[in-house]
């Protein structure tokens, strides 16, 4: 318990100490003082605000980025030229698991849980989500997660099975060293993080929106991230049944992929998809949801087919759960299963079609604000198509068999991923910057960053198309020259290509970082509003206060915000201004609510995380680890119920209403 | 996927600003922040304990080592703890419903026997893989072994979780320390309680009635 | 328009009596001694299904009744039953793509 006292410790405040000592030790379980009044970096490691939560997980996601990046640039360099010498076989086994691990996991996902922490409770007018200790407990889960899978570089070499880890391939046998247990423990970890996140999210949309603001006058990127938790919430118990049996296996000696004992080697393979295809759709949608709200605005149109918008949204989420099997056509599933499979996954064409026009009829007539934001979104539509449109011949089951394994696979993933996903976070760091940080990113920076970007990307991912079909297998280490194939354009060119457009590309990303240091070094400040924005996260100062809203805004109209500086010009049925953002920002201040609750500050999230991290490591170091780290998740748990969320009645409450907390115990 | 709650979601919150200011509920659906979020997780869990029994059901007879289900299943023996813990339902929402009337001694009589009777049904299981054991069926025996310990571990672990958070709950409810309502609290953890009861009436009857 | 508020705050009194709830348990106890059964005395054809109806019967019994879904929110059902069926969906579909149902 020791260790315990140590995050405990009352001495980071002295009024603190006082007050322990008269504390009995029962009361002290309960009755640890919060820490209510605390700034510097303490008011960050206990804090349970979402923005700042938000901001905390945009700043350790961009950093696995880097992290992810580089091993990208490693693996590149190693296939530049013939006979590559940067990595052995199994240093560049790592490097790709990890690069997929990372980006996906630690990159993407939390960037997204930055975007929606940080700005589903604005857009709803919201004060805080609807669990805010949770929400920090998803954080710091999600950095042990992280952790613990990079340290497995260090720790005996990470997990070298690919970012799917395929048992029996990733089964003590043929993947002995520690990075395996390592990535099971992280992930599981990570997915425990995630999971808690989507449940907090869910109920926040459900239950915490703004008087008036039904379901559909919502933004459509609070759908999008709706639609994602939902995901989220239904799939990631499948991969934690996969890494609980590949654990077992590893650590355990249970025989679940044992193909000897009878095993069905297909058994990891459908439990990972049928988590692993909905994720495809987790990582693209915040993506889709944030240019949902970027190209109306710099269109100056409202979004076109918002309905369709969102409907084809969540059912791409409904039938994303019917596809998996796609990703296994391969493997000797049988004609009917890949028949339906094939059919139901051209079936997703559609919706993700339908999104695709609504974008371009939104921009259609409007007068477009070519912002750095803007580009990377219409970046996504045209990047996002082409890789649609390969992945549809990967739908076509006997072209797919073709091109399983090969670059072509890696081709296609990279358009949909780096092309939609990374373009659409991208468009959203310019869009959402001065809300966040109330300065303006640079738009000629933002503009080299851009073009560097959309070059450098077509240059690495395009080739690899011509590779996967002229038949370069994915993961390969090394190719020679006597294997390279004949004529000017063969493996060796493409490849050349491929790796000079990863460097393009990582200087496109290097303009960002400098765009984002000289910006903070900038002193000047952003208007309130300086995109003639839409939606509510806009009719509060930048960055917001504490509260978010010094007024609960009472919402009648889709882009309520838009609504409230423009109204319908009778006479030409035009759009005519009525007031203007900084004026309306004023008057939400004017008539400011009077009392006002904030969930507390809290240790629990942070040292419960703690708990689970060291559990987790029980799995590889032993038992009494294990003992210890459960018996600070106890500890923890004790002291988490035994603490009210807030002191008194929550925010959106009138002060009128007492005793009606935002949260209880067991769960919040 | 969301159109079937967009239609009920849109009447409440309607409602909620009707009456923003004249009942307690301040919520956009009128309905508590904790029982969606206990039912979103029970929704999960469906998932988690669906690819359990799944497993179990792909490996059942896959046996190359040591004995085959229908050789130590003790049917008559399982029937019993299995009624145990159908019973501990019923003793759970007797307490949830003494908690809604804040009769808080009759509550925690109930979730007292609630917490012996789920601690029956793990003593009885701890006692069944002793006996499985015993009669060669580890759980690196083979697939069958492998699986069936998994599926009825885990779900062991769920119901040991469950006595915990009833025995925590009684006593913080003696110490008058709970935060919040009260009677929602019980509420909760009895859907928890119900959702492992609800779980096993699934696995009593596809692992241990229906042969392989 | 019956609001959600007020179906929340009746749930308590059209719930069940504390009597409700011992039918409910007697009923669930006599279903399980009819699937013991089936241990004992020969079903036939009637076997697989008559225990799968069984099982369906005290899974929906105790969600409805024990759990309240049935006097609830909509919303909690939905939330619940998406869970259900997905997982229905994905593992049958997984479990049939094994021809698990054939042998």
């Amino acid at each position: 318990m020791s260790t315990n006292e140590l995050t405990l410790t009352p001495s980071q405040s002295p009024s603190l100490v006082n007050n322990k000592l008269s504390l009995s030790p029962s009361q002290a379980l309960g009755a640890v003082r919060r820490p209510v009044n605390t700034n510097g970096w303490r008011a960050w490691l206990f804090t349970v605000d979402h923005k700042k939560i938000g901001i905390m997980y945009g700043v350790v996601a961009f950093t696995f980025f880097i992290v992810g990046g580089v091993e990208a640039l490693l693996i590149r360099l190693q296939l530049a030229l013939p006979d590559g010498r940067i990595l052995s076989a199994d240093k560049y086994n790592q490097m790709f698991t990890m690069h997929g691990t990372t980006m996906i996991f630690l990159f993407a996902m939390p960037t997204a849980a930055a975007f929606a922490n940080y700005f589903l409770p604005l857009q709803i007018g919201a004060r805080d989500v609807a669990f805010p200790r949770l929400n920090a407990l998803s954080f710091w889960l999600f950095i042990a997660g992280g952790l613990i899978l990079n340290a497995s570089w260090f720790l005996g070499g990470a997990a070298d099975g690919g970012w799917f880890m395929y048992a029996p391939n990733s089964g003590p046998v043929f993947s002995p060293s520690n990075g395996v247990d390592f990535w099971i423990l992280g992930l599981q970890i990570a997915g425990i993080a995630s999971l808690i996140g989507s449940i907090n999210l869910i109920v926040t949309v459900l239950n915490m929106r703004a008087p008036g603001m039904t379901l559909m006058k919502m933004p459509v990127f609070t759908w999008m991230i709706l639609v994602v938790q939902f995901l989220l919430v239904f799939s990631l118990p499948v991969i934690t049944v996969a890494l609980v049996l590949l654990m077992f296996q590893r650590s355990y000696g249970a025989t679940f992929f044992d193909v000897s004992q009878g095993a069905d080697p297909l058994l990891w393979q459908h439990l990972f998809w049928i988590f692993g295809h909905p994720e495809v759709y987790v990582l693209i949608l915040p993506g889709f949801g944030i240019i949902s709200e970027v190209l109306p605005t710099f269109s100056r149109k409202p979004l076109f087919g918002y309905p369709f918008v969102v409907f084809s949204g969540a059912s791409i989420g409904l039938v994303g759960f019917g596809v998996w099997a796609h990703h296994m056509f391969a493997s000797g599933l049988g004609p009917v299963s890949v028949a339906v499979f094939s059919m139901a996954t051209m079936a997703i064409a559609i919706p993700t079609g339908v999104k695709i026009f609504n974008w371009i009829l939104t921009m259609w007539g409007g007068k477009i604000w070519y912002s750095a934001a803007m580009k990377f979104a219409i970046g996504l539509v045209v990047l996002f198509t082409i890789g649609g449109l390969s992945g549809v011949t990967h739908a076509v089951a006997p072209s797919d068999t073709q091109q399983t394994d090969t670059y072509y696979i890696v081709a296609h993933f990279h358009y949909v991923l780096f092309g939609g996903m990374v373009f659409g976070l991208f468009s959203g760091f310019y869009y959402w910057w001065p809300k966040v940080f109330g300065k303006l990113l640079n738009e000629k920076l933002g503009s080299w960053n851009f073009w560097l970007m959309v070059i450098g990307m077509n240059l690495t991912f395009g080739p690899m198309h011509i590779l996967g079909l002229q038949g370069q297998p994915r993961r390969m280490y090394i190719w020679t020259e006597a294997r390279a194939g004949e004529g000017f354009f063969n493996f060796g060119f493409w490849n050349l290509v491929s790796s000079i457009g990863s460097f393009v590309l990582a200087v496109g990303v290097l303009f960002f970082i400098i765009n984002v240091i000289k910006t903070s070094r900038n002193p000047e400040r952003a208007p309130l509003d300086p995109w003639d924005a839409r939606t509510l996260e806009w009719l509060t100062t930048s960055p917001p206060k504490v509260h978010n809203f010094d007024r609960v805004p009472v919402v009648h109209h889709l882009d309520e915000f838009f609504h409230r500086k423009y109204e319908e010009d009778e006479a030409n049925h035009s759009m005519k201004s009525i007031a203007i953002g900084e004026d309306l920002i004023r008057a939400e201040e004017d008539a400011a609510d009077a009392d006002i609750h904030l969930p507390g500050p809290s240790y629990w999230p942070l040292l419960l995380a703690i708990g689970v991290a060291v559990l987790g490591l029980g799995v590889v170091y032993g038992t009494p680890i294990m003992v210890v780290g459960a018996l600070v998740v106890l500890f923890a748990s004790f002291g988490w119920v035994l603490e009210p969320s807030v002191p008194e009645a929550i925010d959106f409450d009138s002060p009128s209403h007492d005793g009606h907390t935002k949260e209880i115990a067991p769960l919040g | 996927m969301a159109d079937i709650a967009t239609h009920d979601i849109d009447h409440a919150t309607d409602n909620a600003t009707d009456h923003a200011t004249g009942h307690g509920h301040h919520s956009s659906t009128g309905l508590s922040n904790n029982k969606l979020a206990m039912w979103l997780f029970l929704g999960s869990e469906c998932l988690l304990f669906g690819g359990l029994i799944s497993t179990y059901m792909l490996y059942r007879g896959r046996v190359q080592n040591g004995p085959h289900p229908s050789q130590i299943y003790d049917i008559p023996f399982t029937s019993v703890s299995s009624f145990v813990l159908l019973m501990s339902s019923l003793t759970m929402v007797l307490a949830v419903s003494s908690a809604q009337r804040k009769d808080d001694t009759k509550t925690n009589l109930w979730l007292l026997i609630t917490a012996l009777l789920g601690a029956t049904f793990i003593g009885g299981q701890v006692y069944e893989f002793t006996a499985f054991y015993r009669e060669g069926l580890g759980f690196t025996t083979s697939l069958f072994g492998s699986s069936f310990y998994s599926l009825t571990g885990f779900h062991g672990v769920h119901v040991s979780i469950g006595v915990i958070m009833l025995l925590s709950l009684m006593g913080i409810i003696k110490k008058g320390k709970i935060t919040g309502d009260k009677a929602e609290v019980v509420e909760l953890i009895g859907l928890y309680w119900h959702f492992v009861d609800i779980v096993w009436i699934i696995i009593f009857t596809l692992v241990y009635l229906i042969p392989s | 328009m019956t609001t959600v508020t007020e179906t929340h705050e009746d749930a308590h009194e059209h719930g069940m009596s504390d009597a409700g709830y011992v039918k409910i348990a007697i009923i669930l106890a006599l279903i399980t001694g009819l699937e013991v059964s089936t241990y004992y005395v020969d079903f036939g054809p009637l076997f697989m299904p008559s225990l799968i109806i069984m099982m369906v019967v005290k899974f929906v019994m105790v969600v409805s009744y024990f759990m309240h879904l049935k006097f609830d929110s909509k919303i909690f059902s939905f939330l619940f039953y998406v869970g259900l069926g997905l997982a229905l969906f994905v593992y049958i579909t997984a479990l049939a793509t094994f021809k698990f149902f054939i042998a």
